[in-house]
């Protein structure tokens, strides 16, 4: 089997108010279908190693992970060379079961943003009140990034990680460098 | 700019991270239809300077399809509601009422 490649091949940019760093391959699974049922609820939770989260909101467990996407539809996150097998067992579990799981960790790209003007960072390029009273760790909010849609939480203070597709990751890169850039704090939170 | 709460995941934001797609509550004329009736259905939009009903998607967000009731002049969100009806709920329809007395003698 050939080794995985990240789109971005793990890039970062250090040179700014915050650390811009691409996380490589990491393993995606989305799963769609009726997130009341108990079948679904067992598989996802057997899969991402955490409890179903709420609605807009994310729970992590080391490198597992799942995030609510919208009514219908879980985001669970593994180790890149999981995910194939946790997909053979989401299939096998659902097989009965009217619902949709599909690997798409290749599909992807993941970016993480770091350091106390990472708020400040993202505010620039997302339609989202980031005050820090309004956005918090545990929340998964959909959005866009400028001009590409994107996904992101907090997983500590400080720290965003966002989930982009992989054909887009170099101008998800370029814009968070550019909105990073020394010098251009803003300070407004 | 709208400020606009999706009913399908709960968020408001402002419309950037939204898409509008034209008029609801359009009759879909299919097979079996008059020339007058598919024209009606593929061309004639109302153009309202006022109450309006409109489909809209929450395409950076949670994807999900929606319908919205807003003011196309001052552009006040009234509301916004499911998908998967054909007609705007009666307690939206009552709020308008009090705001904009007299709205349907001109929709
Ligand atoms: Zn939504």
């Amino acid at each position: 089997m050939s080794d995985p490649v990240s789109a971005l091949k793990n890039a970062a940019y250090n040179a700014g108010i915050a650390e811009i760093s691409e996380l490589g391959a990491v393993g995606m699974i989305t799963l769609r279908g009726d997130l009341s049922a108990k079948v679904l609820q067992k598989a996802a939770v057997a899969a991402a190693g955490v409890n179903v989260p709420d609605q807009r909101q994310i729970l992590t467990e080391g490198q597992g992970g799942m995030a609510w996407m919208s009514p219908d539809e879980l985001l669970i996150m593994c180790a890149y060379e999981d995910a194939n097998a946790k997909l053979a067992d989401l299939q096998e579990k659902l097989a009965k079961t009217h619902a949709l799981a599909v690997n798409v960790s290749d599909a992807r790209a993941v970016f993480e943003v770091r350091g106390p003007d990472a708020r400040e960072v993202m505010a620039k390029l997302a339609p989202v009140d980031l005050a820090p009273d309004q956005f918090t760790t545990g929340m998964f909010r959909r959005s866009r990034l400028a001009q590409v849609p994107t996904a992101f939480w907090m997983p500590q203070e400080d720290t965003f990680r966002l989930i982009c597709f992989r054909s887009v990751a170099q101008y998800v890169f370029d814009v968070l460098c550019a909105a990073a850039q020394p010098g251009s704090e803003v300070e407004y939170f | 700019m709208l400020i606009v709460s999706c009913p399908c995941c709960g968020i408001t934001a402002e419309e950037t991270e939204f898409h509008a797609h034209g008029e609801a509550h359009i009759t879909r004329h299919t097979v079996g239809s008059t020339d007058d009736q598919m024209e009606t259905y593929l061309f004639m939009r109302k153009n309202p300077k006022g109450v309006h009903f409109e489909r809209w998607r929450h395409q950076n967000g949670c994807g999900k399809w929606f319908h919205m009731a807003r003011d196309t002049m001052t552009l006040e969100v009234f509301g916004t509601y499911s998908a998967q009806t054909y007609e705007p709920p009666e307690k939206l329809l009552a709020e308008i009422d009090a705001k904009r007395p007299g709205w349907r003698d001109t929709a």
